[in-house]
């Protein structure tokens, strides 16, 4: 008892992912040679790490990089540069980045995903049988009767009916077709799942459901997540830090209620201000930014939000801020992010 | 009470019933359908449907007339059992060509399942027949040049036609999503190299190209191996459709999210492949091959026509009309022509039936409908 | 525009080569040539012994440089086709091939894109009229006639062309009557044509009339039903107006995107339908140079319809991007 109690408090210390200035960048070919006339940052040097038992938010506009940097770190894109560290099963620390096929098959078994799209993630000529059962095919962990039992318990254990399995992904609802997923990835008994706007595909009603079963999961089988979402008051409820990003860059990074409540970074306030409210305690304060995201193929000088930015100042246009940090647990890349007062919101706003 | 987990299993409908749910509504495909397994089933059993040996010669029955079937004879009279009447050949006084005309006093009654010359099928000897008469002889069809049972050589020679059209149309299509999956999936020097090659292919008129081919082929080889390089020469030509198609299809299947799981999960490319994205190309697949029997069937019958294709003894439907290239013969026998009506009944078919299966292949496409 | 007209151009250049080559190696396949055809004409006709048969047919290949290697054969027959139009010697006619390709292969383009044209307007009218009028009388027979028109062999249809000219005594072949053939250009002569060129565009058109009747109302059966077309009838345009100005334009595109594999499916029917009977088109030309293995001539009408589909693809790629921008950055 004694011996798991400290282990488990080493592991505590030990970070299960860590990414160090992780980039991206897609060339973009134009005319009769294909030459390369430039480059889309979609992920611009991002650095985070993520605890055993943690769910880190990742939050941002559609179009800023989140899910490019969610498939970056299972190299499903092979990014361009930077390092992931991954803690694997043995408590050994492997540098997927640097991973030969053979090696990145065997860790594909711990971190796993779920999409966005229920949908579209699902093979329509598979049965669910067939789809839940095959990362442990793949991975040789089970066969014949066992991994009928196996998936049996899988589907029960993410809310679905054992004798649906031979059913066909189009017979499903999408919150059930989500819970598929779930279970699909949870097939190969992973320690780390980065779930990729796992509920903005679904009904609001069911999205709760899914919510709570990721929830739940998290608690049962001692899983980390990375949580990437556009919708703030979802990642609110699931995560214990979060990370903002805007234009392929981190640009604040924090204990979930510190980046909620004192956001430091103005696109971060602007963000907050747009969740929507119900209670009319306050007056509506929504910040609406000058003009659209820019194009990351032609990214701004210094600050890339200064262009929308309403603080901004000279020096933002010409200088790039780092990530500094302002607190206990709590990043930002803002020149003036300690002159500023931001307005964060009330802890009843999110529920 | 104990339940039983596996029987209250809840089965889906996969894909292919799916696919016959839908195809079982479209009446004209299942009437292709069901002229497809009727010829199919017609040449598989040949000889069990023909009443004579079709390789035996008889030159005394050089260019005989179909018989009519009758049931009411030269009298007036009604008979239970259908009959035909024997046939006697004159010779014309003037012309010294052949007359052959119906003997109405010698009816020979249609026996069914009688007894007679032997033969093999999938290596079991028999000599039962589906029909015959017990003396003299009856040609429904009528007779070739060299006196030879025109139904059985037809029927015969189907055995070909279709073995051709089926065998060229299935290498196409292994070829076809061989190269297309490949070119679409790896990209790059891959894709380029497949790409001109579909794009040399298709830049050649078929035709003439086939024509080239088969002429090509030396005349001293056998007819089964002019059987097989025919094939061979079918399918290397036709696979580029296939393969543009099911490129296109993979490339949009490669995004989508199904498929980046499978890689997500440590899966294999061939696995991705030949699990994932193949079987999602079936739609694709069963309208080419739908397109491509129906076009094999009638080139085949036209190279053989022109002499380049296949070569006697064998015999296919194109072969027997190679008699029929003279206009003096189809106008003194017009039913050597015959063979024809099997090619276009053949072809008609699978266009119904493809016409169906086309509507029916996408019963629910892979995004929210 | 420019560059991808550029583009275009260059990329099938490598395209033409490997036709060429594939031209003459698929001409070269055959054991043999034209001169041991020869050889064994004067063996048994000639009354030759089989040395003297042979060292004739050697000198005959010095002669024609058929005894240089392949490569070198390749290279002299490419160098002069492009410097000097010279696509070799045809040993059947003993003339140059240029003499006799070019007017043959004239009368079968001049056919195939006479039975195009016809094809495509019948074809595009009766998918029209069929669509419009789904599951009437008329539909069902127009797809009836247009099923039997994809399934039956063009030789088929020639044979029964012929058999009718027979029996009401016209004699089946050629382009123009006996005393019209060797006689100058003139309105009779023409008429005379006509009288004669409507059989093979009659018999290859049909397969052509019912494809492009099959697509035609295929396509605007699915236009009819889009929210498009609704919004169009709900508006209370006539209905005319709906069909023709909404619905068969953009049902059009299809047609035209094919466009570029119809001129070979016509040539391969005009192929069949004139050997037949015996149009003196490129058809019978070229049956004739395979089976005696006079391997310029039928080379060079291989390579010269390869080269026509090329520039007529590519023709048609450029159209396709000036119509529709969204090509030019495939």
């Amino acid at each position: 008892m004694l011996l798991i109690h400290t282990l488990s408090e080493e592991r505590e210390k030990q970070y299960l992912l860590e990414v160090k200035g992780l980039k991206k960048y897609f060339p973009l070919t134009r005319g009769f040679w294909r030459r390369t006339v430039g480059q889309v940052k979609a992920v611009d040097g991002v650095s985070f790490s993520i605890k055993e038992g943690e769910t880190l938010g990742l939050v941002g506009e559609s179009g800023c990089g989140k899910t490019t940097l969610g498939r970056c770190i299972l190299r499903l894109i092979e990014p361009t540069a930077g390092e992931v560290w991954f803690t694997d099963r043995e408590g050994k620390r492997v540098e997927i980045t640097k991973m030969s096929p053979e090696e990145l098959k065997g860790i594909r078994r711990e971190m796993r995903m779920i999409f966005q799209d229920p949908f579209s993630s699902l093979n329509p000529r598979l049965t669910v049988m067939e789809i839940v059962g095959e990362p442990m095919q793949i991975h040789g962990m089970a066969q014949g009767k066992e991994l009928e039992d196996r998936v049996r318990t899988l589907l029960e254990m993410v809310g679905l009916k054992a004798q649906h399995m031979r059913r066909y992904p189009y017979e499903f609802s999408g919150g059930q077709r989500q819970r598929i997923c779930i279970a699909r990835a949870l097939a190969s008994n992973p320690r780390f799942i980065i779930a990729d706007e796992p509920v903005s595909a679904l009904d609001v009603s069911v999205q709760a459901q899914i919510l709570n079963l990721l929830e739940d999961l998290k608690e049962q089988l001692h899983l980390t997540y990375l949580f990437i979402s556009h919708d703030l008051s979802v990642v609110y409820h699931v995560s214990d830090r979060v990370a903002v990003m805007y234009l392929g860059k981190l640009v604040e990074l924090g204990d979930t209620e510190s980046v909620y409540f004192t956001p430091k970074h103005p696109y971060t306030e602007a963000l907050l201000s747009a969740i929507p409210r119900v209670s009319h305690k306050e007056k509506m304060h929504r910040i609406l930014l000058k003009g659209d995201v820019p194009s990351p193929l032609r990214a701004p000088s210094g600050c890339a939000f200064h262009p929308r930015c309403r603080y901004a100042e000279a020096v933002c246009a010409q200088e790039e801020p780092v990530l500094q940090r302002v607190g206990a647990d709590h990043y930002v890349a803002c020149h003036f992010a300690l002159e500023l007062a931001l307005r964060g919101v009330e802890a009843d706003v999110c529920g | 009470m104990i339940k039983k987990n596996v029987a209250e299993l809840e089965r889906g409908k996969s894909y292919l019933q799916l696919v016959w749910r839908k195809f079982k509504k479209n009446r004209l495909g299942l009437l292709g359908g069901i002229i497809i397994v009727i010829l199919g089933i017609l040449a598989l059993f040949a000889p069990f449907f023909a009443p004579h040996d079709y390789y035996r010669l008889d030159a005394d029955k050089a260019y005989r007339p179909p018989q009519r079937i009758r049931f009411i004879d030269a009298n007036g009279k009604f008979h239970w059992r259908p009959f035909v009447y024997d046939m006697v050949m004159d010779v014309d006084p003037e012309t010294f060509s052949r007359i052959y005309r119906e003997d109405a006093r010698k009816p020979l009654y249609i026996r069914f399942f009688v007894r007679s010359w032997e033969y093999k099928i999938l290596g079991i000897r028999s000599n039962l027949h589906l029909f015959g008469v017990d003396e003299g002889s009856i040609h429904l069809l009528g007779t070739d040049r060299l006196g030879r049972d025109l139904l059985g050589r037809i029927l015969h020679g189907g055995r070909v036609s279709l073995t051709i059209a089926f065998l060229g149309a299935g290498i196409t299509v292994v070829l076809g999503s061989v190269m297309g999956a490949l070119s679409g999936y790896y990209g790059g020097f891959v894709d380029m190299l497949v790409q001109r090659a579909v794009e040399v292919l298709q830049s050649f008129p078929q035709l003439p190209l086939w024509m080239a081919l088969t002429a090509a082929l030396p005349r001293t080889w056998s007819s089964l191996q002019v059987f097989i390089s025919m094939v061979i020469i079918f399918s290397l030509l036709n696979w580029p459709m296939l393969a543009r198609e099911i490129r296109g299809k993979v490339l949009s299947l490669r995004e989508q999210d199904f498929v980046v799981a499978v890689k997500e999960m440590g899966g294999s490319n061939a696995r991705i492949v030949f699990r994932h994205i193949l079987p999602n190309c079936l739609s694709h697949i069963i309208v080419v091959l739908t397109i491509s029997i129906p076009e094999l069937i009638l080139m085949e019958s036209v190279l053989s026509f022109l002499g380049l294709g296949i070569q006697p003894p064998m015999v296919s439907w194109g072969v027997l009309l190679q008699g029929a290239q003279r206009i003096e013969v189809i106008g003194l026998y017009p039913w050597v022509i015959s063979p024809c009506v099997f090619i276009i009944l053949a072809v008609l078919g699978f266009n119904f039936l493809g016409d169906g299966l086309r509507d029916a292949a996408d019963p629910y496409s892979v995004r929210r409908a | 525009m420019g560059g991808y007209v550029l583009r275009r151009i260059l990329m099938s250049i490598p395209v033409l080569f490997v036709i060429s080559v594939i031209v003459f190696v698929v001409i070269q396949l055959p054991p043999g040539d034209y001169m041991t055809t020869i050889q064994i004409q004067l063996q048994s006709l000639g009354g030759l012994t089989e040395a003297e048969a042979a060292r004739v047919a050697d000198e005959l290949r010095k002669a024609y440089g058929l005894d240089k290697p392949l490569y070198v054969q390749y290279f002299v027959w490419i160098k002069n086709i492009l410097t000097r139009g010279d696509f070799g010697f045809s040993f059947q006619y003993r003339k140059p091939v240029s003499e006799v390709i070019w007017e043959r292969l004239g009368w079968t383009i001049l056919i195939a894109s006479l039975c195009h044209l016809v094809s495509t307007l019948v074809g595009i009218i009766i998918g029209i009229f069929s669509a419009t009028r789904q599951y009437s009388v008329g539909d069902y027979v127009a797809t009836f006639f247009a099923f039997v028109g994809l399934s039956t062999p063009s030789f088929f249809l020639a044979l029964v062309a012929m058999y009718i000219m027979a029996s009401r005594g016209i004699q089946p072949g050629g382009l123009f009557s006996q005393r019209y053939l060797l006689a100058p250009w003139s309105w009779a002569k023409f008429v005379d044509l006509l009288k004669h060129i409507w059989i093979p565009i009659a018999i290859v058109g049909f397969a052509g009339t019912a494809r492009n009747m099959r697509v035609m109302r295929g396509n605007l059966l699915d236009i009819l039903h889009q929210p498009y077309v609704l919004t169009a009838r709900s508006k209370g345009l006539p209905e005319r107006t709906v069909v023709f100005k909404h619905a068969v334009v953009n049902a059009l595109h299809p047609i035209i995107m094919y466009q570029g594999m119809v001129l070979p499916f016509m040539i391969s029917g005009e192929i069949v339908a004139s050997t037949v009977l015996n149009i003196p088109t490129a058809g019978p030309m070229f049956y004739s140079a395979l089976v005696s293995q006079d391997m310029y001539l039928a080379g060079s009408f291989l390579l010269l319809v390869a080269v026509l589909l090329v520039v007529g693809n590519l023709l048609a790629d450029i159209l396709l991007a000036w119509v529709d921008p969204r090509v030019r950055y495939d």
